[in-house]
């Protein structure tokens, strides 16, 4: 039985679809990145894992047990990290711990506490507000947040999405270094590639929408730790990051984008200045048009 | 123009002179005014001992008829004795009962110089007229922030509850101070002596409310989405998910409303206090308005004013400290 399975499901805003038919499982301490354009459903897709939304119909189920609501066992990082601004580093992280672990003392929440701030690198910061820290460092207390209520499954959506290039590799790199130790099963939301490839055991594409799903998905056996540098020149990483980019080309590809433009054709009449004004006919009488293109 | 240093103290102070100076004009003054000739009136003088030599000092005053005020006070005693049958009081210039800069000076001056003074029950030095009124606001005051911070929560998480009371907060949010009081006053007519306190309160809790409701309810409803999703993944209580994140993210609205109700709980404390004539600094208006002494109207407007000022820049500070921090 796999560990995490969505069967069939599909998610609908006021009659739009989003996304239909998805079909995924996930075995236990596997890192799955799902990589699609922007605006394509992925964070709705997250969401329906979290529990946060609900699927129009299927179903999803982690170790076989149907998702009804959000829950700590999904333990979500958000994409614009979700820090509470009125919190310190600290007290972010242990009203997740305060909640998830009432049934341990004071000392033990606290030494947890410490612990994922440690392991996120930020024990210098950890009385500072949210709004005293980078970008990246943000990410990271909203990473340790979520390592600290030992979740069953970490949900990424798209957590370095607005980090600057060198932060980001920074951070990718903590965590493939965090997932070595932890295990735990993740499932990455990105939009980039080669981030999926540096970080996951399997790249799934999710294709264009109305009504996006699971595009074919495509195992990526590299050595770990893999190292940004030597994976540039590895034949088997640009054969892989071919294969995907071409993938999600070929989504693009298939979708014929149609443009209706509107036009107004001007109209010029001759004015009666006999006639007092509110009685005059209005100069210009519109005429609207509409043209429809196809976008190559 | 180029930026000088005191700009924010000189051009304020400029602009009080402006209007000082334009209120000065538009003001009237007291004169005496002769009704009798003006040689009757030397040969009074005259009269009296070294008379010849005041009348002399007097004579060039006496503009066609008339003494002004200042200069009476400057005569010898026994010299006015004798000629004040002849004159009548009068006031003169563009609105003669206007009283002018000086004259409100010198007839609030008591009331500044010693602003404790208990002299007798509306005539009282200024601070604690004021202080009256703080207290009373006061107590208005924290029943409106009672009442209204909750409501403004269930306005906010509610859309049923908006849709059954939004309009009726609409339709009451505009009525005046003035208008509730009496309502105010049937209300707790039974209440004893302590009625037009019970109904000074009403009043005020009942308009300061609305600024607290209404921003309370904005806040609650601009909580982002994702700081709810934090609480819910958490799986937070509803105790907690109120007191972890719904009341810290709405606190910078809800102080926006807490100042906004105090200038209005000003407002309305003066109208309540005029109605029902309790000491106060509106009291004092009223009180002074009736017994015809009207540099104390002038008076207590400012320093209804300046509280009001004063009030709301403290209010701002606190405000400004729960903005920085979200």
């Amino acid at each position: 039985m796999a560990f995490l399975e969505l069967k069939n499901v599909s998610k609908s805003f006021d009659g739009h679809s989003v996304l239909s038919n998805v079909n995924l499982s996930i075995a236990e301490g596997e890192f799955v990145a799902i990589v699609g354009y922007s605006g394509q459903g992925k964070t709705t897709l997250i969401s329906m894992i979290a529990g946060l939304t609900k699927p129009t119909s299927g179903e999803v189920s982690l170790e076989g047990k149907i998702v009804e609501g959000p829950g700590p066992d999904r333990g979500l990082v958000f994409q614009n990290y979700s820090l509470l601004p009125w919190l310190t580093v600290y007290e972010n992280i242990s009203l997740a711990v305060d909640q998830v672990f009432p049934q341990w003392n004071a000392d033990q929440r606290r030494a947890h506490v410490d612990k994922y701030i440690t392991m996120v690198k930020l024990s210098h910061a950890k009385d500072r507000l949210p709004k005293q820290l980078s970008g990246g460092m943000r990410q990271r207390v909203s990473v340790a947040r979520t390592l600290a209520i030992n979740p069953r499954i970490l949900l990424l959506d798209e957590p370095l999405g607005a980090l600057d290039a060198l932060t980001r590799a920074t951070l990718q790199d903590e965590i493939a270094n965090i997932w070595q130790t932890e295990r735990k099963t993740v499932i990455l939301i990105t939009n980039s590639v080669d981030e999926a490839l540096l970080l996951a055991d399997r790249i799934i594409p999710l294709t264009i929408g109305p009504g996006a799903t699971l595009g074919e998905a495509v195992p990526v056996k590299l050595e770990r730790p893999r190292d940004r540098t030597s994976l540039n020149h590895d034949p088997e990483f640009k054969r892989l990051r071919a294969l995907v980019t071409n993938q999600l080309i070929g989504f693009n590809a298939a979708r014929k984008t149609s443009v209706t433009k509107k036009l107004v054709r001007p109209e010029i009449m001759p004015e009666d200045l006999d006639q007092p004004r509110v009685n005059r006919p209005p100069r210009r009488l519109g005429e609207e048009k509409s043209e429809t293109l196809t976008v190559a | 123009m180029n930026k000088f240093k005191f700009d924010w103290l000189i051009l304020p102070v400029v602009g009080v002179l402006i209007i000082l100076s334009a209120w000065h004009i538009a003001g009237g003054k007291k004169v005496y005014s002769l009704t009798t000739g003006t040689e009757e009136l030397g040969t009074a003088v005259s009269a009296l001992p070294e008379g010849e030599a005041q009348w002399k000092a007097l004579a060039p005053k006496l503009k066609s008829g008339q003494l002004e005020a200042k200069l009476v006070k400057n005569l010898r005693p026994d010299v006015w004795e004798a000629i004040s049958a002849s004159f009548e009081e009068k006031r003169v210039g563009l609105i003669p009962d206007l009283p002018n800069v000086i004259e409100t000076w010198d007839s609030s001056k008591p009331y500044i110089i010693d602003p404790w003074a208990k002299r007798g029950e509306m005539d009282q030095g200024i601070l604690r007229f004021t202080w009256y009124s703080l207290v009373l606001v006061a107590q208005g005051y924290a029943i409106a922030l009672i009442i209204g911070v909750p409501v403004g929560f269930c306005l906010g998480l509610s859309s049923t509850f908006t849709k059954m009371f939004d309009p009726l907060i609409q339709v009451l949010r505009p009525v005046s101070p003035l208008a509730w009081l009496p309502l105010g006053l049937v209300l707790f007519m039974r209440a004893g002596p302590e009625a037009g306190t019970y109904a000074a309160l009403f009043t005020i809790a009942l308009c300061g409310m609305w600024p607290t409701v209404l921003n309370t309810a904005v806040g609650v409803r601009a909580v982002p989405q994702d700081y709810l999703n934090v609480g819910r993944v958490l799986k937070l209580s509803r105790w907690k998910m109120l007191t972890k994140i719904l009341i810290p993210a709405t606190l910078p609205y809800m102080f926006t409303g807490f100042r906004l109700s105090l200038g209005i709980a000003w407002l309305a404390i003066v109208a309540a206090e005029m109605l029902t004539g309790r000491p106060g600094a509106g009291g004092f208006l009223w009180q002074e308005y009736n017994a015809l002494i009207y540099e104390h109207i002038i008076f207590s407007i400012l320093t209804i004013g300046v509280v009001g000022l004063i009030l709301d820049r403290l209010m701002s500070l606190v405000e400004a400290r729960f903005k920085a921090i979200s």
